[in-house]
């Protein structure tokens, strides 16, 4: 293997590991502050990739520059999200939580199947399009608007989280939800920013995304599995454990395609969610 | 507990008698068809039941000893001619072994970790088939449609001979999941999911008495694989090795009341019906309807009855009584 297909390869696998890393921080934030695993966090990065879509279908807005709209219409979700629903089950049985999750999951697939059909579609032409060639090594544009994204998100987040008054409430609550109640912090509004944060993370991440991958109702299968192994290597709850595992699960994901075979990625990345799992289950970073 | 309950026993007789009586009754191919798609998804809901429900280890992967099933019974019929009768027992068997290797590390994770392992271990396996030329990959394995009869289990004039297999096959897997609950393995198993800390005091061992549950679990899962495949006379990864299959097994478990006998069995009643008829009532699968109906019923379960329909069944006979004296009083 020569040196320039080497750096081709780590480059490619850095790049999509910055976006793993996007979606992962908002799932890895709902499960640091309420013990509760999303499963439909890859569906608030569809919508989030659908709403992009529309604005640029049906208004010609680039998806870049409606990021903001996106952001805060997926923000909204997930507070409803968890005002209609997850609310109601913060002590239900675990099996509950699963299957509540599990069934928006469906849900939001059935809805984007019912209203938008489950054509791929695309964002054909966007500010950000186009490749970049640095000396040997070549990549999409779109791809390194992401990465860069990704990096703002999760710099943005840990400002948010250890610098502003609100955020660190948000963190005391994740630490301890009895002690934060004592001090005076509303437990149930920190829980409801918390999904809405966590999605508007990944609505984020769609905008991103939609730069320059097909857009269809299940598009978020293609993201949350990976996500998990995310969220589970850089420890449940951590934020930049979250962004360096991203980095990790690109890399792993590209140089193993390469080494063994791009049809045995998925099974590549889930085999180390296994090992993580059975060998260090606090992930990388994790508290306990 | 070794006294036999009359009343219960004679209602399982005429449960069974009735099981027994319904597809002569019902004539119509297509509702027989029906009628085998609930027997089916009951057979597989108490299987699972025995290690989700009795031992509360929640398992979002059995497709992959449901894939086993079919796998198994289906090569040793291609390659070696077996039977798959004797084919739904090896494949029963590689799957209790495969469940063990796997329940051995992963028993160790809690809740939410372990769910997370068995969808993993699933996943993978599912890319491991659909990439094996031995296995056929993504095109998927057809028996041959000429062999015919019951010693190979493939009938082409009636469907009756399959819903009596699989009907059978239920009875089976329900006295198992009975002996089970009954037995002292029971008590451990509900001591386990209800206070891991005090069973382990007294000296249960955890791992050991899980081993025990998936391999039972597993083992029954495995002869429903087998069993869609001589149904269906095609599988593939798709159709046997999907996460949406373990979905699908868990959830009619958890419909029907997680931990009870009879539960996952109505549970099955219930999804498969109302997956059938919404795919009538709102045309095939593609609009999404039936996805919405299903997500629906996921979620209004999981929030409102955590114990299924079964509890709310316990729920609404708790309260008949009391209901009647309170009539009686105004009266």
């Amino acid at each position: 293997m020569t040196a320039d297909l080497f750096l081709q390869i780590l480059v490619s696998g850095l790049l999509i590991g910055l976006i793993y890393a996007l979606v992962a921080v908002g799932l890895t934030l709902i499960f640091g502050v309420m013990d509760i695993v999303n499963f439909a966090h890859g569906e608030f990065l569809m919508l989030g990739m659908y709403a992009s879509f529309w604005g640029f279908a049906l208004f010609g807005i680039d998806p870049i520059l409606s990021m903001p709209v996106t952001a805060a219409l997926l923000f909204g979700v997930g507070v409803l999200v968890y005002q209609v629903i997850i609310r109601r089950i913060i002590n239900a049985p675990m099996l509950s939580q699963i299957f509540a999750t599990f069934g928006l999951m469906i849900l939001f697939r059935g809805l984007a199947q019912f209203f938008w059909k489950p054509d791929h579609r695309l964002v054909t032409h966007t500010l950000v399009g186009g490749n970049v060639t640095l000396g040997s090594i070549q990549f999409g544009l779109p791809q390194l608007t992401a990465a860069v994204g990704a990096v703002g998100v999760t710099a943005g987040l840990w400002y948010f989280l250890h610098r502003t008054r609100l955020g660190t409430a948000l963190e005391a609550t994740a630490i301890d939800r009895e002690a934060a109640t004592l001090m005076g912090i509303n437990g149930q509004s920190m829980f409801a920013l918390a999904w809405g944060i966590g999605a508007a993370c990944a609505g984020i991440g769609g905008a991103l995304i939609a730069t320059f991958f097909p857009i269809f109702p299940e598009v978020g299968s293609n993201f949350i599995l990976i996500a998990f192994v995310v969220v589970v290597l850089g420890g449940f709850g951590s934020i930049v454990g979250a962004f360096w595992a991203g980095i990790i699960v690109g890399v792993i994901e590209v140089v193993g395609g390469f080494v063994v075979g791009p049809e045995y990625k998925t099974a590549i990345v889930l085999s180390l969610l296994l090992l993580v799992l059975l060998v260090r289950p606090k992930g990388l970073m994790g508290k306990a | 507990m070794t006294t036999i309950h009359l009343p219960k026993t004679v209602g399982a007789l005429a449960l069974l008698g009735f099981a027994l009586l319904l597809p002569l009754v019902i004539q119509d191919p297509a509702r027989q068809n029906f009628l085998i798609l609930i027997l089916m998804g009951a057979q597989l809901g108490v299987a699972w039941n025995i290690i989700g429900g009795y031992a509360g280890q929640v398992s979002l992967g059995h497709a992959v000893f449901y894939g086993i099933g079919a796998y198994t019974s289906t090569m040793l019929s291609l390659k070696l001619g077996l039977s798959p009768w004797l084919g739904m027992l090896a494949g029963g068997v590689v799957a209790s072994a495969f469940s063990v290797a796997m329940g051995w590390p992963c028993f160790r994770l809690k809740g939410h970790y372990f769910a997370m392992a068995t969808i993993a271990v699933a996943e993978i396996v599912q890319v491991l088939v659909t990439n094996s030329e031995t296995l056929e990959g993504a095109v998927g394995l057809s028996l041959p449609m000429g062999n015919t009869g019951v010693a190979a289990m493939v009938f082409s004039t009636s469907k009756l001979p399959y819903y009596y297999i699989i009907l059978g096959l239920l009875v089976v897997t329900v006295l198992a999941s009975w002996a089970i609950e009954r037995s002292h393995i029971g008590y451990y198993f509900r001591a386990i999911k209800d206070e891991p800390e005090a069973a382990r005091a007294l000296g249960v061992s955890l791992t050991r008495y899980k081993l025990v549950a998936i391999a039972v679990s597993s083992f029954f899962t495995a002869m429903g694989g087998s069993f869609y495949a001589q149904k269906e006379m095609f599988i593939d990864p798709g159709s046997v090795l999907a996460t949406g299959v373990s979905i699908k097994i868990a959830l009619i478990a958890i419909l029907g009341g997680v931990g009870t006998l009879l539960g996952p069995v109505l549970g099955a009643g219930i999804l498969i019906t109302i997956e059938e008829y919404s795919r009538v009532l709102f045309g095939s699968t593609g609009s999404g309807t039936d996805m919405i109906i299903y997500a629906l019923m996921i979620i209004l379960v999981a929030v409102y009855s955590p114990a299924g329909v079964m509890g709310l069944l316990h729920e609404l006979r708790r309260r008949i009584p009391s209901l009647r004296a309170k009539a009686e009083v105004r009266a």
